[in-house]
């Protein structure tokens, strides 16, 4: 794909919860291989966007192409398989698998996952597990929870587990993924490995689109910034053009902004 | 002596049947989270289902066909399958607790069938004379009992294996995803969908095989043996012994069978004659104490679900003990 071809376009991507419109006719592109930021004051429609480009909602109103394809009102099941995943603003671990299984679940099209795979083909499930298990493994060490890979979900710090999202997120082989508030909640320490892996991952050709409230971590890594306010977009542009705005920083961001 | 032999037979027999339907819910609750709260419809589709088929011509009703064995056999297994996949397209879509009403409600009114319709199911006098498999090759009754209990207990075993692999492998995996947070799991790409109409209608074929199983022992079925009592049986047995562990399942089965049988005869036995006629409502109170009591204070039955641990120590650098 072209470098001028977006990743991810909405156009006029609306969704009313009765007469609320959550989000209220958003257009916008996502480009590959950038960091893209959202952000906006609380019950911006921020989370609501974030359903709906994953599939979890499906618009009132306007479409959504991923890669060139309308993906419009598809499930959240297929949209993973077409490479797009998601992390969640309150995470959702399987708390009562391990750390490993949660990885090792991510991966579609394992054959062991069907009923007739798993009785019958037990030599090539075996196969597909144990190279599953190296790059679990693998990634896990990658996001500093290799210790923690027998450990039941349910039983790691918050920060951990926003770690261990992202892990599972990558283990589909993602050419996108939603970040919805990455760094809420997690001690300064993590946060530091967080931002640094998200930055190393972006490097090696990742394209993100992160919702953060840290305006620091926004200005400082994210490229563009689109700020929504009411369901809609209210600015959109670099770091700089960001601090220049007065006005979008006063209305929709509060004071105190770095 | 062998009157001993041939009760804990008797006993056996019917733990092990019973085993085997709890192994079906468990493959539902224990690893799916759905909460089926109709087991008696699906053990009574399988025993009807069977009888039907495998059962003498009956003048007043439409069936019995009198077909081979492995017949009835299989026919009572796809009943209960079928059931379980009309009920699973339309009420899989609900939450925990409305499933558990809505399947409640369906082996209420399945019974109410099996009551009603004269014409197909004989009525509450219900159906006899199901041809017991394999009796002609047995010279007396007490052999033919052991070799029954024989059958049963390798059908036990072969369900027991079967679910064992299923669980162990990505298909449990994604299974007890599904149970955790089906919103995550979609958002992995699972199909929770299907998976979950394929776990209810395979539980629910699993615990048809227990009806099938049920009405080949007593050759006889009738809407009093998929009453309501029966789910809750079901349900303390995979309680008791341990929701998600398969051997919790059928451990909880024998136990919870026991006790009820032991219940039962002890107050028939040395209880007062106006306490005997309360037998029955004793027990139900007994059943919804144990369930009750485990739930408040170890919810995780008596064998708890094993999270399962990766055995690749020797890659790691020493370290990799980390325990919980
Ligand atoms: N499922 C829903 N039903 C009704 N209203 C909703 C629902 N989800 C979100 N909202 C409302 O939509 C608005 C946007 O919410 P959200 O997208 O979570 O905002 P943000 O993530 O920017 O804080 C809020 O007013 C919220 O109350
Ligand atoms: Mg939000």
């Amino acid at each position: 794909m072209s470098d001028n071809q977006p990743m991810l376009s909405t156009s006029n991507l609306t969704c009313a919860f009765g007469v609320l419109r959550a989000v209220d006719g958003v257009s916008l592109d996502i480009r590959p291989g950038t960091m893209t930021g959202l952000i906006g004051p609380n019950g911006a429609g921020k989370t609501t966007f974030f359903n709906l480009l994953a599939g979890a909602l499906k618009p009132t109103e306007g479409r959504v192409h991923f890669n060139g394809v309308d993906v419009t009102g598809m499930s959240p099941d297929r949209l993973f398989h077409l490479g797009l995943a998601r992390t969640f603003q309150i995470p959702r671990p399987f708390r009562r698998l391990s750390v490993l299984e949660n990885l090792l679940l991510a991966p579609p099209k394992q054959s062991g996952e069907t009923l007739t795979g798993a009785i019958f083909q037990r030599g090539r499930m075996a196969r597909e597990e144990r190279a599953l298990r190296d790059k679990a493994m693998g990634i896990l060490d990658f996001m500093t929870l290799a210790d923690l890979a027998d450990q039941p979900a349910g039983k790691i710090s918050g920060g951990q587990t926003k770690l261990l999202e992202l892990a599972r997120a990558l283990m589909g082989e993602p050419s996108l993924i939603l970040l919805d508030e990455p760094a809420a909640g997690v001690n300064p320490s993590l946060t530091n490995v967080l931002i640094d892996r998200i930055k190393e991952l972006n490097r090696q050709g990742m394209t993100f689109f992160i919702i953060e409230h840290d305006m620091d971590f926004v200005m400082r890594h994210c490229a563009p910034i689109i700020a929504l306010a009411e369901g809609r977009v209210v600015f959109e542009g670099t770091a700089q053009d960001a601090q220049a705005d007065a006005g979008l920083l006063d209305a929709y961001l509060g004071t105190g902004v770095a | 002596m062998i009157g001993v032999i041939s009760y804990l037979a008797f006993f056996g027999t019917v733990a092990a049947i019973l085993a085997i339907a709890v192994l079906g819910l468990n493959l539902q609750w224990g690893n799916t989270g759905l909460f089926n709260g109709g087991v008696a419809a699906f053990f009574g589709a399988g025993a009807y289902g069977a009888m039907m088929l495998g059962g003498p011509a009956d003048p007043q009703q439409l069936g019995g066909f009198a077909l081979p064995y492995p017949i009835a056999f299989a026919g009572g297994i796809g009943l209960a399958a079928l059931v379980a996949w009309a009920v699973g397209l339309l009420t899989l879509r609900l939450r925990h607790d409305y499933l558990a009403i809505a399947t409640f409600g369906v082996a209420v009114a399945l019974e109410a069938v099996a009551r009603n319709a004269e014409w197909l199911t004989g009525g509450a006098k219900g159906m006899r004379g199901f041809p017991r498999p394999f009796e002609g090759l047995f010279a007396d009754q007490f052999t033919y009992n052991l070799a029954f209990l024989g059958f049963v207990v390798i059908i036990l075993i072969a369900v027991y294996a079967g679910l064992e692999r299923l669980v162990r492998s990505p298909y449990g995996r994604v299974l007890r995803a599904i149970r955790e947070d089906e919103v995550a799991a979609r958002a992995l790409g699972k199909n929770a969908t299907r998976l979950r109409l394929e776990a209810f209608v395979l539980g629910s074929a699993i615990i048809g095989v227990a009806g099938v199983l049920y009405v080949s022992f007593y050759a006889f079925i009738s809407p009093q043996d998929m009453a309501p009592i029966l789910t809750f049986q079901i349900w303390a047995m995979l309680i008791v012994g341990g929701a998600g562990n398969n051997r919790g399942a059928v451990l909880g089965a024998f136990l919870i069978w026991g006790a009820w049988t032991s219940s039962g005869f002890l107050l028939s036995k040395f209880a007062p004659t106006a306490v005997q006629i309360y037998t029955g409502p004793i027990q139900y109170i007994m059943i919804g104490s144990v369930i009750v009591g485990m739930l408040l204070w170890r919810p995780q039955g008596l064998l708890p679900e094993r999270i399962e641990r990766t055995k690749t120590g020797n890659e790691a650098p020493g370290e990799n003990a980390s325990q919980g």
